[in-house]
């Protein structure tokens, strides 16, 4: 038996290893591993994990039922609440919700439930276990924009109560940032990714790809002439933000949507026709969770990597396990560097980039320090590839082609966060589309909620 | 799945396809673009529309093969598929929203170069439906490179046809025969529409700026996902960065930084690259394409 006040260790990739291709770092439990860290739960009576989970799942229940073995019967019961659990046991940063809350954190470490929720979901996938369809279908048809984790979540849970779910997919592949954004080494889209929207297909829900609303049809259009009685919109936020200094447009300048587009849905790494361009040294500008993705990409695909941030470590918005992973793997972290211009050579090739040392200032209205320009510091760096990683925005395709949905000055949708109600009628929308770039199980929780506004909305028609 | 309905070789290495895509026939504007992809492991490739039927819910295609995607979409037949038909995407023209009766008082020219002659086409002929009589320049190196001249031929009012090296039609670039028509011809225009290699429209706007004459392009940069997403496809137009997928394709010629955009284009281009190509291509090969990067 371990110590109570640790976590049941879990199985990696070695480092070292693992820096050179795309398996998975992380191997998850297996049986003993998870019974055994099951065991460290309280099932405490008043669950403050519930309260942190964006989805409400019921975390001591399904814990117990691993504890006595019944891992069906814990797949089920997270199934009813979560319609990703193989994909949110994985990237949820369950240090800031569930685990957050966890009285076993008080002393000692909280009991570990992404990896829990990652063994169970696992288990029911090599097993072949489905989540329960709807018994009886009611005909209503709804549209989901996007299929990312908010329309997933929304058009799965719709289907489970009885709705004809189709979603539309702008790309060729479903599953939007899951696909796209995250990588294969964080989570696997064949094993994982693939057969969590195959389950989703199960409940009855369609996936139409290629599809563009605002280009392709309006929203409209699908209401007044394909018979959608409501509409979810989930189109996340899709578009890069750049820094506005000069050289940005030189060659080997990438948002990091681009260079984890290119690696990840088109599979650049895998000698896919789709190229990319690996680099020898490379800068990663930010210090989120997508800027230690495509930092870990680009060492992978054997660069030399850097992260270049303007804040100090306590602030990087990644998760801690990800920044953990990139430091093991062998990522250098310039913290408290701030870019002032790119260098290109004559060909327009990225040669350098200039940098200011940063010192943090007073907290600013968002509570974090503000890092400020240490007088005289600027240097440079030498490098053949700088990654952008400022975060993304909405994409305004759909609203700015749909008369009556207002947005904020963010371009973000506004949306009930209660229900997902917009300021058009039959009109849903979640995810990032409202929030700005969010995480996954934020997105979950938006779809959720949606969905439950949809159905009232729909019942009372 | 979206069925190749009818292949045609136009010239070396330049195909025209008609696709079955119900959603994009219906909806798509001259001027708009698609993504094609041919297979699982092939590229999302930008192609700008040539034309389309909404009856038969068809679009047109003419694309270039350079590349391993392009290539082996060259080799598809009648009754093949492609994997995944997108769009459509960008901006439909300008003109399409204008006031009719004052677009009809407007002289337009239209200048085509190479496969760039493609994407006039569907202009042109919109023009035609209107009632519109446009002049029309096509440019191409040699006689066996020019494509799309008895379709134009229908649609335009006047139709000037020029080869680089004199073997049919005009001699000279399309540059050459817009000069002519201006200072030998007396002709006078209000708009110029440019689409082709970013060298032959950078040229054109150079000239077209001389002239007086306000000329929109047609940009086709490298892209990935063509919704915005990406930002491969930037380019700075006056003082902005634009996306050439949402914000474009088509610009105000006399803003863009074309010496930048031709940069870019060779992003993906070595030197190797760029060898085995002038092998492959052989006499057709005049690094102008804006594809291969050119020859330095």
């Amino acid at each position: 038996m371990a110590n109570v006040l640790n976590k049941v260790p879990v199985r990696e990739q070695d480092a070292k290893v693992r820096a050179t291709n795309f398996e998975e770092v992380c191997y998850g439990y297996n049986l003993k591993e998870a019974m055994e860290e099951s065991s460290r739960c309280l099932n405490c009576k008043k669950a403050k994990c519930i309260e942190g989970c964006p989805v409400a799942i019921n975390i001591p229940e399904f814990i117990q039922a691993v504890n006595a073995g019944n891992i069906e019967a814990a797949y089920q019961r997270i199934s009813k609440s979560s319609a990703l659990p193989a994909v949110c046991g994985r990237v949820c940063p369950q240090e800031s919700q569930c685990e957050g809350l966890c009285i076993r954190g008080r002393k000692g470490e909280p009991v570990s439930i992404g990896k829990l929720e990652r063994f169970v979901a696992d288990w029911a996938l090599e097993n072949g276990i489905k989540p329960t369809p709807a018994k009886e279908k009611n005909g209503k048809k709804v549209a989901v924009i996007g299929s990312g984790p908010a329309g997933l979540t929304c058009a799965g849970d719709l289907a489970r109560l009885g709705y004809d779910v189709t979603i539309f997919e702008a790309l060729h592949e479903a599953g939007g940032v899951l696909i796209y954004g995250i990588p294969e080494f964080r989570l696997p889209k064949d094993k994982i990714v693939a057969t969590e929207i195959e389950n989703i297909k199960s409940l009855g829900v369609k996936i139409e790809t290629n599809v563009i609303v605002g280009k392709s049809m309006t929203i409209d259009e699908l209401m007044d002439e394909e018979g959608f009685l409501a509409v979810f919109i989930a189109s996340g936020a899709g578009l890069p933000k750049f820094m506005g200094i000069p050289g940005e447009n030189a060659n080997g300048v990438f948002s990091a949507n681009e260079y984890l587009t290119r690696n990840n849905l088109m599979k650049a790494y895998k000698n896919y026709d789709t190229p990319i361009t690996a680099g020898k040294k490379v800068a990663v500008v930010g210090g989120g969770n997508v800027a230690m993705d495509a930092a870990r990409t680009a060492l992978r695909l054997g660069a030399e990597t850097h992260i270049v941030y303007r804040r100090s470590e306590a602030e990087l918005p990644a998760r801690i396990e990800e920044i953990h992973h990139a430091k093991e793997e062998g990522i250098i972290f310039d913290l408290l560097t701030n870019p002032t211009e790119i260098l290109a050579d004559d060909n327009g090739w990225v040669k350098g980039m200039k940098c200011v040392k940063m010192e943090l200032g007073e907290p600013d209205e968002s509570g974090r320090r503000c890092p400020q320009v240490i007088k005289n510091s600027e240097f440079e760096m030498e490098l053949d590839t700088v990654i952008m990683s400022l975060g993304t925005s909405p994409n305004p395709l759909i609203s700015s082609t749909t008369k009556g949905i207002e947005t904020n000055r963010r371009q973000c949708i506004i949306a009930d966060g209660a229900n997902g109600k917009t300021t058009k009628e039959g009109v849903y929308a979640g995810g990032d589309v409202v929030s700005g770039a969010a995480t996954v199980i934020l997105a979950m929780g938006a779809g959720k909620a949606a969905a439950k506004g949809i159905d009232e909305y729909l019942n009372g028609k | 799945m979206y069925e190749v309905l009818k292949v045609e070789k136009l010239a070396d290495q330049i195909y025209r396809m008609n696709v079955k895509a119900p959603r994009v026939s219906k909806r798509c504007q001259p001027g708009q673009f698609i993504i094609a992809k041919i297979d699982e492991v092939g590229e999302r490739v930008p192609l700008t529309i040539c034309d389309y039927d909404r009856e038969e819910e068809t679009v047109t295609i003419v694309f270039q093969s350079i590349g391993s995607s392009t290539m082996r979409m060259a080799a598809l037949k009648d009754g093949d598929y492609f994997q995944d038909f997108i769009g459509p995407l960008g901006c439909a023209s300008e003109f399409i929203e204008e006031d009719l009766e004052e677009l009809k008082k407007k002289k337009i020219l239209f200048i085509g170069g190479g496969v760039g002659t493609a994407p006039v086409y569907p202009q042109v002929k919109w023009m035609k439906e209107c009632g519109i009589d446009v002049d029309v320049i096509i440019g191409a190196k040699n006689k066996d490179m020019l494509i799309l001249e008895d379709m134009m031929q229908k649609v335009a009012g006047n139709l000037y046809v020029t080869t680089d090296d004199g073997s049919y039609g005009r001699s000279g670039m399309v540059t050459q025969v817009l000069k002519d028509l201006v200072e030998k011809d007396g002709k006078e225009y209000d708009v110029c529409v440019s689409i082709g290699p970013m060298i032959m429209m950078k040229f054109v706007c150079l000239l077209t700026k001389e002239l007086d004459i306000p000329t929109v392009v047609s940009m086709n940069p490298i892209m990935v996902d063509g919704t915005g997403m990406c930002g491969a496809c930037r380019l700075t137009v006056g003082d902005e960065v634009k996306f050439a997928c949402v914000d474009g394709p088509e610009f105000d010629g006399h803003l863009v930084n074309f010496d930048e955009a031709m940069k870019r284009q060779q992003l993906y281009k070595t030197a190797e690259g760029r060898a085995n190509l002038k092998l492959q291509e052989g006499s057709t090969h005049h690094g102008g394409c804006g594809q291969c990067g050119g020859d330095e």
